[in-house]
């Protein structure tokens, strides 16, 4: 049972994580048993980052206490077993988001991912040897193409990337509910679209963007297209060879893994032509003192010792979401999203930004508070034991567009219980009165 | 009383509707106000922001001459933040005036102390009047630069204004 007609993650004939199965869940996470100020934990603070359960918590101790070891160099039994590790960890996470071993890349996070990618671009942009007109050179006139809504890490390795060499960025705005207007993409992908960067599902909004649309525009005029995955692969079942991207990045403590790992998806064939990012150690063939030859992909980009306890441990994370089954965890959210948008909504004073009630939304709900600064929300929820993100999310220039400075964001995960939800509601629905306002933005 | 009402005192919520000062175009800036160097000699701005939260201050403080010294005559601002941010910047424009440079200073240097402490301090209510409602945001020190944004703006427009002047200060 959904709420939401048309799930963008296909037809799958799966039902929703219930109650009864989150409960389960929940004992699998041990930072959830706590409390706060007196009160059970109501961790609502997921799209930031994810909790652990103990399985990917017990692979990280496991690797580091039976085969902990530097890979790819070294003969002996602890480097083969940790090697083992490393790339059976890149296959387990390659498969979760339906792409091949070798075009995944290992980064420390999804900010990392775009910068490499962006650099990768500059690098290319700069070679003399290849007099700045080779395949990846970006130079004026050239554009990249961005939208209103994204992270400030989708944004800023772009206006750099522009900065250095002299393209153009430029983004495709959004209407007044936060979509995208996809007339003005229309106008916007042109032969100078070199790029196009957009956002899965937004981490503020909660909306899913129209990959299918935006790839086939992109398509016409020949762009590379790059998804930031950061806040779909934790949620949705993901298949980027399916969603026909050229570049995907994602976070693993997003999505139930530590922090200090996360990954690039680049289409094989991309990656190879590509001029490395960083480059040193375990990323050659040959060195002489005047120049040096490039594995292929992945290693391509793995300069320097990897994070090999973080991959394992991430792989762990991706192995306890596809037993739990992504379509059943993204049904569940939906239907704490479609909770959250329909209850805040509902208090007076309470704007929710993105999708309204019925409309499809993942399991997150930024919101303004008439008269009540986020922060002072986000403290009172707190004296509550609810934790909640508060501020502009990474994201100035959405809530510029929205009018807002600052929101609060409360984001589930399939450890999110409906009376969790409650409980948020029921809280919010008590920050005006506690702060002594009533007149601005009263409906009634 | 619970930690949450220790925090937001009632003196607190007033202060942070009332926004005492929060009418920055009553003092009026030299054209290049923008840089920081209000031309109108005793007149120093500042504008700070909190990047984590976004929190915002643009600030305008005036000397006058009394007696032999100066004191502070005005501040006036324009803000965007939480009740803390705000009530603290409506408080020190309230006290603010009739201080000297100097009694600002000490003042100032007493209220940051205090924030940093995480709550071991004691509150020097006779030296920080209002302000000492504020003692309890120490103990939640991720609201502390919300608490300084505005004394942070004094401090540095107290700078500009005696930069003005040509009194040069060690930073």
């Amino acid at each position: 049972m959904t709420m939401v007609s048309t799930p963008a993650w296909g037809d799958a004939q799966v039902s929703a994580l219930d109650d009864d199965e989150v409960r389960r869940i929940r004992n699998d996470f041990p930072v959830l048993e706590q409390e706060i100020n007196g009160k059970p934990l109501v961790y609502l603070d997921s799209g930031a980052t994810s909790q652990n359960p103990r399985s990917v918590l017990e692979a990280e101790q496991e690797f580091y206490e039976q085969r902990n070891s530097a890979v790819h160099r070294g003969a002996h039994h602890l480097a083969v077993e940790a090697t083992d590790a490393f790339e059976d960890a890149r296959a387990t996470v390659a498969r979760f988001v339906g792409v091949q071993d070798d075009e995944l890349i290992w980064t420390a996070n999804a900010t990392a991912g775009l910068n490499l990618l962006a650099y990768s671009l500059s690098n290319a942009s700069v070679d003399r040897a290849a007099g700045g007109t080779g395949r990846f050179a970006l130079k004026p006139g050239d554009e990249v193409l961005v939208t209103e809504m994204e992270h400030h890490a989708n944004l800023i390795p772009w206006q750099e990337l522009c900065r250095r060499t002299g393209a153009t960025l430029k983004y495709i705005p959004i209407d007044d509910a936060g979509a995208l207007r996809l007339e003005e993409a229309a106008r916007l992908i042109t032969a100078r679209t070199r790029i196009l960067a957009f956002t899965h599902t937004s981490n503020v909004l909660g909306n899913i963007n129209p990959v299918d649309v935006l790839v086939r525009m992109a398509r016409e005029v020949g762009a590379l297209v790059v998804l930031d995955a950061c806040q779909s692969a934790p949620h949705l079942p993901l298949d980027f060879k399916a969603l026909d991207v050229d570049f995907a990045v994602f976070s693993g403590h997003k999505m139930l893994g530590p922090t200090g790992i996360g990954a690039v998806y680049g289409r094989s064939e991309l990656l190879n032509a590509m001029p490395p990012f960083l480059t040193g150690g375990s990323m050659i063939t040959t060195v002489t003192m005047e120049e040096a030859r490039y594995l292929p992909a992945p290693q391509r980009f793995e300069a320097g010792t990897q994070p090999i306890s973080q991959a394992v441990a991430l792989a762990a994370a991706a192995n306890y979401l596809s037993e739990t089954g992504m379509h059943r965890i993204a049904l569940r959210e939906a239907e704490l999203g479609q909770k959250l948008v329909t209850g805040l909504s509902a208090i007076d004073g309470v704007r929710v930004l993105g999708p309204g009630p019925g409309e499809e939304r993942t399991g997150l709900a930024a919101f303004d508070v008439a008269g009540v600064h986020a922060h002072d929300v986000g403290q009172y929820l707190d004296n509550l034991g609810i934790a909640v993100r508060v501020g502009h999310h990474c994201a100035q220039p959405l809530h510029r567009r929205l009018g807002l400075s600052a929101t609060t964001r409360a984001s589930t995960y399939l450890y999110t219980t409906s009376e969790e939800v409650d409980m948020l509601v029921e809280a919010v629905a008590q920050v005006r009165p506690y702060f002594g306002v009533t007149a601005a933005g009263a409906a009634s | 009383m619970s930690g949450l009402d220790s925090l937001y005192q009632q003196l607190i919520l007033e202060h942070s509707k009332a926004r005492s000062g929060g009418d920055l175009a009553k003092l009026p800036a030299a054209a290049d106000a923008g840089r920081g160097d209000a031309g109108q000699a005793g007149t120093g701005q500042s504008h700070q922001l909190n990047p984590v939260c976004g929190d915002e201050i643009t600030l305008r403080l005036s000397l006058g001459a009394d007696g032999d010294g100066q004191t502070v005559t005005e501040i006036h601002w324009d803000g965007d933040g939480c009740a803390i941010s705000m009530a603290s910047a409506s408080i020190l424009s309230e006290m603010a005036p009739g201080m000297s440079p100097v009694s600002l200073r000490h003042t100032i240097d007493h209220f940051r102390e205090l924030m940093r402490s995480r709550g071991k301090l004691e509150a020097d209510e006779e030296l920080l009047q209002d302000a000492a409602a504020l003692a309890g945001v120490a103990k939640y020190p991720a609201r502390v630069k919300c608490a300084m944004l505005a004394w942070v703006a004094a401090e540095d427009a107290l700078r500009q204004a005696e930069a003005s002047q040509g009194v040069s200060r060690p930073l």
